[in-house]
């Protein structure tokens, strides 16, 4: 037995990038497996329904198909994904995609099939993130990975609540990735690709359009033109291959239908946390004084939260908000930053503008899933550790989006589970943005003798010498906001029910809507600030 | 030398993937992995317990929430007395006390929030959303009152002592303590709670390596009292105590001290019981079931495993299997005892634990699959030291378990498990040094092969009619086989810390 004993020393230096990045989407895949059996929202029908329809009928029919309530309402991109993923439901159970008898259908294989669909569609977000951290540093890289790879809405809305957020965002990131080296060209036929899988990115395209625009086809006459044929050609191409079907059987229409139910009503049935919260809440306000000084105010005759209002206004007193007023509001919101990619288009920034888009089009776009969120969060997350401000500032808008998802699992067996994710999150972050911004401290300052280091360690603000960065520390109005969460986490959790019981069971909803908008409203002032100062 | 070695290390440094934790300190590498382990645990209890929608019996969720409803509703004395408002064959408490006050004040809590669930009588077998929910919060609860505390205990005391080691591996071995895929396995998915037992017996373990005998030896009765399993420690700490006792100025001053000390731990335990013999033996004849057989189901032990070749159950009456077995754990404890008496010393304790819990896994009577708990707790408290050996033994212990996985429906929690452990034990630039591997490479991998074979053979075939429990038996032998190596080699390492010091110098130089 002695013999064949086998000693060796054995260190292992860093892994490669990519084994750890493996690594990390891997812990994460345990953590999706295991919340297989957790609450599922209709949007696990919708995909099911979708599967069902695309696998059994032709594609003539797609858009008309209304066996069930969940009707196709994305582009046809996705309508082709549906369809590839159902050649595979297909085989592990044939009423996956029954059009009839698929209806509902609840047994385990449909949950892990669907479950796991979204896992290896994660692989586009891991693919995305690779491409736009390889060039880090790695402890950049682990920070970043672990904001995205990890992030605990991308936990709740895709892999308990049921989307595929990350496989979208993905293509965005991969996208940008692309804009960032300077192939614009593949960068803007991947944003198309990703507008023809699902239309509501299409929020950035004007600062896609001004960008490549002013990047990729100015210089020179000729030059220019022949680049922005090229460019058209390919987003052409794109939308052709998606949309031509449709547009050769005359179904431009009915698609376009579809994809933009104008019919539904400004605010979705749980308040995105967006301007419109404030628009409502003044227009109650206003109503409620206006009707104490002795005016007749009448009583609106829709709902603000209903689905299909037709043209009944929900507001008493300030004036209805149409579509094409949010429209104009958010190309007004977009508009320093369209002068900004129009004067000085450079590549590092432009995931700093895409990110800005996507808040505008959630603070004042018609009717806003508070999931939206996830458009400009997780883009942010690949900049966060860049400066100390970023850091700061992300670290604030990732737990408030975090936060402001809360109601989507409303059951109370997930409740730790999303406690857990975004505690996990907040200390994760606070661990790596300090301990980033402390070496960075470390290394920008200026070489002094020992005592002036052991005064710097304690402090000293009288130090004449280079100025000294404090590290990550977040002020105290940040502070005493993200308590605030947690009083108002409380007060819906305890204090509500305990006071009010079973009344105005919509207050702690509407309170979370209204607190997190502030802190929704604060990232994009910063947002807007950072991006008209820089140069 | 030496700046090489300093580049070298914090090139190292940036390499494990905790690094801005491990600058933060033991607490924030606690708190973080403590987080994440919680997650694992609520997310594991999403999934099927023992006996789910399984009348009439059920399982285990049904025996530990009849125990509630049994000690809220009866008064004390009546808890392990056959009566007719308690009919001990449904169910009937067989654990000592320590478990009956935990069962009631979990009785408390449900009956608070959800009287239904604890009803007399009425109860039985219920299984609403709510009251499963509350059910698994107590064991959530359990975990993180008793257990983490226990291993943030060890995990201090453990890393005060070797200045030596590594933060890394601080953090590393704060998430294989408090990620053990088997505990939470059996605790949140297939629903028990050995993370209060085996939380007092770390606690106890953390106190003898920190000096505190006194503290250790109540920690250790409160683990023995709420699951008389703990008793396989028993021969180790016994040996080790004794041992410490015997170098002392006044031994048997320091034996009587011990002595009173656990005395009086069990008088306070066993108060509501002590007021006659009768009442004593009442609740004992229930801690020993001894009408069962000498094994249950299926479990890696010898007996199990031998049970193909030798029918034990028909050459043997249970009186004599009995004795068999006793003698069987006691001589292959022995070795390990006697170490520990001649030579006691904080290592030689961990792999005392170790090698006393495997006699009695491998060879005491009525064991069941998930008394690979025990031996595996101290495997885990020697994680660092023998990465292999934890390894190893822990992917086996998780193949033990698989039948029984499988009739709770938990495979899906399994092999999420598994792979988390296997990324734990790989995760990126954790260091190995000095990792001996005692298998030959072929044979490692002609055993890996086996134990993969293994897992899909049990999930995707039928066994043949004629060997309905083919499969079963072939798993335990292989296990069996594995877990003799692990204690034939932890026996051998126990006793190789006896040597002298200038030996250990020598090998330490040509290293």
């Amino acid at each position: 037995m002695g013999k064949e004993k086998l000693s060796f020393k054995e260190v292992h230096h860093s892994h490669s990038p990519k084994t750890t990045l493996w690594w990390f989407f891997l812990v994460a895949t345990c953590i999706k497996v295991l919340l297989f059996p957790s609450y599922r929202s209709t949007d696990f029908e919708v995909h099911r329904n979708w599967l069902a329809l695309t696998h059994s009928l032709p594609l003539s029919q797609w858009y008309f198909d209304e066996t069930s309530p969940w009707t196709l309402d994305y582009p046809p991109f996705f309508a082709y994904f549906e369809r590839f993923l159902s050649i595979f439901a297909h085989l592990i159970d044939p009423q996956i995609v029954h059009l009839q008898n698929g209806l509902n259908y609840s047994s385990n294989k449909v949950v892990y099939f669907q479950r796991v669909t979204v896992i290896l569609s994660d692989l586009s977000l891991l693919y995305g993130v690779y491409r736009l951290t390889r060039n880090l540093d790695s402890r950049k890289q682990q920070l970043i990975w672990s904001l995205v790879i990890w992030s605990p809405m991308l936990f709740i809305v895709d892999h308990v609540h049921f989307q595929y957020n990350g496989f979208l965002i993905g293509i965005l990131l991969i996208s940008l990735s692309y804009l960032e080296e300077g192939r614009d060209l593949l960068g803007g036929f991947v944003f198309a690709v990703l507008l023809c899988f699902k239309h509501l990115f299409a929020v950035a395209a004007p600062i896609y359009f001004v960008y490549l625009l002013r990047h990729y086809c100015w210089g020179g006459m000729v030059r220019g033109f022949r680049r922005l044929l090229i460019m058209g050609g390919v987003v052409t191409a794109v939308f052709a291959s998606a949309f031509g079907p449709f547009f050769h059987l005359g179904q431009i229409q009915q698609v376009i239908q579809r994809l933009f139910p104008f019919g539904r009503g400004l605010c979705h049935a749980y308040w995105a946390p967006n301007f419109w919260v404030f628009y409502i809440m003044s227009d109650k306000g206003l109503a409620f004084i206006f009707r104490k000084l002795g005016f007749n105010v009448q009583t609106p005759t829709g709902s603000f939260t209903a689905g299909l209002v037709g043209d009944s206004s929900p507001f008493s007193v300030l004036p209805q908000i149409k579509p094409s007023v949010t429209f104009i509001m958010v190309l007004l919101a977009l508009s320093p930053c369209l002068f900004k990619a129009w004067k000085n288009p450079q590549p590092q920034m432009i995931s700093r503008w895409i990110a800005y888009a996507y808040t505008c089009g959630f603070l004042f776009g018609w009717h806003v899933h508070e999931k939206a969120s996830l458009h400009f969060v997780i883009p942010l997350a690949i900049v966060a550790a860049q400066t100390l401000e970023d850091a700061r500032h992300y670290f604030l808008l990732s737990i408030v989006s975090c936060y402001s998802i809360f109601p989507l699992l409303f059951e109370a067996r997930e409740y730790p589970i999303k406690v857990l994710l975004l505690l996990l999150h907040s200390i994760l972050m606070w661990s790596g943005f300090s301990a980033q911004f402390y070496d960075g401290a470390e290394a920008t300052r200026v070489p002094t003798a020992n005592s002036k280091k052991k005064a710097d360690q304690f402090g000293s603000e009288g130090n004449s010498g280079a100025t000294v960065k404090k590290g990550f520390a977040i002020g105290w109005i940040e502070r005493i906001y993200l308590i605030g969460l947690v009083v108002v986490e409380i007060w819906g959790q305890i204090l509500h029910p305990l006071l009010f019981g079973d009344k105005f069971a919509f207050a702690p909803l509407m309170l979370i809507s209204i607190y997190c908008a502030f802190g929704i409203m604060y990232s994009w002032i910063w947002q807007l600030i950072s991006i008209v100062k820089c140069r | 030398m030496e700046k090489e070695n300093k580049v070298k290390d914090t090139a190292s440094d940036d390499g494990y993937c905790w690094w801005w934790l491990v600058q933060k300190g033991t607490t924030a590498v606690f708190i973080t992995v403590g987080l994440f382990a919680l997650l694992v645990r609520v997310a594991v209890s999403l999934h099927p317990y023992s006996g789910a929608g399984n009348p009439p019996k059920f399982g285990d969720y049904e025996a530990q929430r009849h125990w509630m409803e049994i000690t809220i509703n009866l008064p004390i004395k009546e808890w392990y007395r056959n009566s007719s408002n308690n009919d001990l064959r449904y169910w009937g408490l067989d654990y000592p006390p320590l478990t009956a006050y935990q069962s009631f004040i979990h009785g408390l809590f449900l009956k608070f929030f959800h009287p239904d669930s604890v009803a007399p009588f009425a109860s039985r077998g219920h299984e609403s959303y709510l009251g499963k929910l509350l059910m698994r919060w107590t064991v959530l609860s359990s975990d993180a009152l008793i257990f983490f505390p226990a291993a943030l205990y060890f995990i201090i005391v453990y890393y005060n002592q070797s200045s030596r080691t590594r933060k890394s591996e601080l953090a590393w071995h704060t998430a294989v303590l408090l990620l053990s895929p088997c505990l939470i396995l059996i605790d949140h998915g297939h629903f028990q709670y050995n993370c209060i037992s085996l939380g007092f017996t770390i606690g106890a373990v953390a106190a003898i390596l920190s000096g505190n005998d006194l503290v250790a030896s109540v920690l250790y009765c409160l683990a023995l009292n709420h699951k008389q399993m703990s008793a396989y420690f028993a021969p180790s700490f016994f040996s080790h105590l004794l041992g410490k006792c015997l170098r002392r100025k006044y031994p048997i001053l320091e034996v009587s001290k011990l002595g009173l000390l656990v005395l009086g731990t069990f008088a306070a335990v066993w108060w509501p019981y002590l007021y006659s013999t009768q009442s004593i033996l009442e609740v004992l004849s229930r801690l020993a079931p001894f009408e069962r057989g000498i094994f249950e189901d299926y479990v890696a032990n010898f007996w199990c495993a031998s049970s193909i070749l030798i029918k034990w159950k028909r050459l043997f009456t249970t009186e004599s299997l009995k004795l068999l077995s006793l003698t069987a754990t006691v001589i292959t404890c022995l070795p390990s005892m006697v170490q520990q008496i001649k030579s006691p010393s904080k290592r030689g304790f961990l792999y005392a634990l170790l090698n006393s819990s495997f006699s009695f896994y491998l060879f005491s009577f009525q064991v069941h699959e998930k008394s690979i708990l025990l031996p595996l707790l101290p495997a885990t408290l020697l994680a660092v030291e023998e990465p292999f050996i934890f390894r190893w033994f822990t992917q086996f212990a998780m193949l033990s378990m698989f039948p029984l996985i499988c009739r709770d429906n938990l495979v899906v929690p399994y092999l999420a498990l598994l792979a988390l452990f296997v990324l734990i034990m790989n995760a990126p630039g954790q260091h190995r040094v000095r990792e001996s591997n005692y298998l030959g490479s072929a044979t490692m991998f002609l055993i890996l092969c086996c134990y993969f074979v293994l897992h899909i053979v049990y999930l995707t075939m039928h066994p043949p009619e004629k060997y309905p429990f083919l499969f079963e038996a072939i798993i335990m032998n292989l296990c069996f086989s594995q877990f003799v190596l692990v204690t034939l080699g932890c026996n051998i390492k126990q006793w190789l810390l006896n040597r002298p010091a200038k030996l250990e110098e020598t090998e330490k130089k040509q290293i």
